[in-house]
């Protein structure tokens, strides 16, 4: 951007006519073109990502076609394959996640940043780092140990038997399953959506809040109607980035859903998702078929992103303005 | 403190004085060079023993290194057809379809046995037995209650509980889940048709954990389970190994002589490549589920040096080697199989010339 000069002299820089040093214009040039090429170089990754997985997943694709997004069967024996089950897991599993993470996320950030006192902040953020820091597979193992059991022995009879009218909560307590990959996922999401939520509300500028407060607005007003809204692409993003993370969580996942290709109605029902499945199956397939149906997986998990990511930046986009960039 | 010039400077002489004794010692003459490192992957069943092996081998013959990776059978008959290591190790045995596709011959070289035990959880630890019919059964999703009259008509006096039978299988492709599925397809003429036999099958019914670890520790955090895992495994975590009728009728425990034993029974009609399956095989006190697990290596061999000192660690394995196997929970190759090994440890040549020399 260049900026004019603050005098009315009407200097602008930097393209000047006669530059001062001789040997300096190559810097740029280089700067630009290094610049240049890392940008470059990221697309070239993406596309190339993509055209590998489709050259691999090329035999399934064939042998399938448009049926292997939509047929249940996955039997590695009679070498028939199909992803409906695995995309169905792992749309549920995040949207559970989600269900759970963003009012409590969200809600977290609004205590960071509006209500708690200053000196609460840097302690609840350092523990709210470490919580993101763990890694899955510990994760994973408190899921077997700790929560499957604890959902298997206390929570699901508990559910069973006051709501177990609804599909949703029928069927034997196994403690693994999908609310189990759920609430794990939940768990693992939150620190995300709490850092960068936090980050976004605290840049809200103080006008905002002083506005609405000298409107008469009560303390839940002003966060809702001044902050919340002016923030709400960045906490799109936040939750994005959450949703990001939920839908390509494999190891812990994977050690409590039950492992199980099946569709069911029910959260008490072991499930798969196709994260899981790839990290399962890849190092055993012998052949060719096999392979190459878990990478069209891989590649359905990509697209399955991809929309899921382009559904929100279009619903962000008709709330109205432009895309706001998120703060990091 | 980083912008104290006196430290920043101390620092840089000690990460130079770190930089330059890491090179010295990386171009240390002599015993580099001396080594030669084999390459291997494939099963992870078998890493135990493997990396004991590796370990004991040095101190008999200090220039031979081995690396191996334990990333699943599928993945080292993958490696050893593309000729990217040295030797494979898988849990199953190729198929001639897979076999076809290498470049050269292949030996599958039986190394110890495993078995697979039936393992369950059940409050007041009872003490169970099991017919092949009950167990293809439980698996198919057809008995679905522990007080099956047909559960208690093979365990009477036991007393068992009226809960659901919560079946767990192995989500990932595994050799254990080869021999499991193999003996089921054996003795059950409708899980031949219905499931049938491979290292990843779609099961009926059933939870499904990642490796052994997993399975195990899911059928010990959950009262009514039952699933199936290596012999070693059960053991370790204190989780019952049931007795199984064998095909002569004798109720067997899964220990380290029955499994040898249904080697030894199999003996009589080995196929000279190997590839056979020892599930469900005839003889007194036979344990029915169990397999070799083989190591793979091509029969004309393409680095004379690395050959035959191959075929000089595979020859002390199967002699010396087995020795470690009761430690580990492995079974030990019965002698009839030894000798016949042996004389296939004698085909493998150098350009047609055999690496082993008269033993």
């Amino acid at each position: 951007m260049v900026q004019e000069g603050g005098t009315a002299e009407g200097l602008s820089l930097p393209r000047l006519a006669h530059p001062t040093r001789t040997t300096g214009r190559w810097g740029d040039h280089l700067y630009r073109l290094l610049i240049r090429a890392a940008a470059l170089a990221l697309l070239v990754l993406v596309l190339g990502l993509v055209i590998v997985m489709i050259r691999a997943a090329l035999p399934s694709i064939r042998t399938f076609g448009w049926r292997f997004p939509f047929t249940s069967t996955w039997d590695p024996v009679a070498q028939r394959f199909g992803a409906l089950p695995l995309i169905y897991g792992t749309i549920v599993s995040s949207v559970l996640a989600l269900l759970i993470a963003v009012p409590l996320g969200i809600g977290a950030a609004v205590y960071l940043s509006e209500v708690a006192p200053p000196w609460i902040r840097p302690p609840i953020s350092f523990l709210v780092e470490m919580l993101a820091a763990v890694p899955s597979v510990v994760y994973g193992l408190w899921g077997i140990f700790v929560l499957a059991p604890w959902l298997r022995t206390q929570v699901q009879p508990a559910l069973g038997s006051t709501l177990g009218f609804l599909p949703l909560f029928q069927g034997p307590p196994y403690g693994v399953g999908m609310l189990a990959a759920g609430l794990i996922l939940a768990i693992m999401v939150v620190p995300f959506i709490i850092a960068v939520s936090r980050e976004v509300l605290l840049a809200v500028p103080n006008e905002q809040r002083e506005a609405a407060l000298a409107l008469g607005a009560t303390r839940w007003e002003t966060t809702r109607l001044a902050v919340l809204r002016y923030a709400r692409s960045g906490l799109i993003g936040a939750i994005l980035l959450g949703l990001g993370r939920a839908l390509g969580e494999t190891m812990a996942v994977t050690m409590v859903i039950g492992n199980r290709p099946e569709i069911s109605a029910s959260l008490f029902a072991p499930g798969y998702t196709m994260a899981g499945m790839i990290a399962n199956e890849f190092t055993e397939a012998t052949s060719d078929l096999y392979l190459s149906a878990l990478v069209e997986v891989g590649l359905l998990l990509f697209v399955v992103t991809v929309i899921v990511n382009t559904l929100a930046r279009l619903l962000v986009w008709s709330m109205g303005g432009a895309v706001k960039e998120v703060r990091e | 403190m980083w912008t104290n010039v006196p430290v920043r400077r101390m620092l840089r002489l000690a990460l130079l004085g770190l930089a330059s004794l890491l090179l010295a010692v990386g171009f240390a003459p002599g015993a580099v060079s001396a080594q030669m490192l084999m390459n291997g992957a494939g099963a992870t069943f078998p890493y135990p023993i493997y990396s004991k092996w590796f370990d004991e081998y040095t101190k008999v013959d200090p220039s031979a290194r081995f690396n191996y990776q334990s990333i699943g059978s599928g993945g080292g008959i993958r490696q050893i057809t593309e000729r990217t290591v040295d030797f494979g190790a898988s849990d199953g045995p190729m198929t001639d379809e897979l076999l076809r596709k290498a470049p050269g011959e292949l030996l599958h070289i039986p190394t110890v046995l495993g078995a697979v035990v039936a393992t369950y959880n059940l409050p007041g630890d009872p003490k169970l037995r099991f017919t092949s019919d009950l167990l293809a059964e439980i698996f198919l999703g057809k008995i679905t209650k522990w007080n099956d009259p047909r559960i208690v008509a093979v365990n009477p006096g036991v007393a068992l509980p009226d809960r659901p039978i919560i079946v767990v299988h192995r989500s990932d492709g595994s050799g254990t889940t080869y021999i499991w599925v193999d003996y089921l397809s054996k003795v059950s003429k409708e899980w031949e048709q219905k499931v049938g036999r491979g290292t990843s099958v779609n099961w009926p019914v059933g939870l499904g954990g990642k490796g052994n670890e997993g399975v195990s520790g899911q059928v010990k955090s959950t009262p009514g389970a039952i699933g199936y895992v290596e012999l070693a495994y059960a053991i370790k975590n204190n989780l019952p190994a049931p007795m199984v009728r064998n095909q002569a009728g004798k109720f067997v425990e899964p220990s380290i002589q029955s499994t040898t034993a249904a080697a030894a029974g199999a003996a009589k009609n080995m196929p000279s490549d190997f590839r056979v399956s020892l599930t469900n095989p005839p003889g007194e006190d036979v344990y029915p589920i169990a397999s070799f697990t083989w190591l793979l290596v091509y029969k004309d061999q393409p680095d004379q040096v690395k050959g035959q000192a191959l075929v000089k660690f595979l020859w002390w394995a199967i002699h010396d080697g087995q020795k470690y196997t009761s430690d580990l929970l492995y079974a030990p190759l019965p002698p009839q199989v030894v000798s016949q090994i042996e004389a296939k440890l004698k085909q493998i040549t150098y350009q047609g010339k055999p690496l082993l020399a008269a033993h």
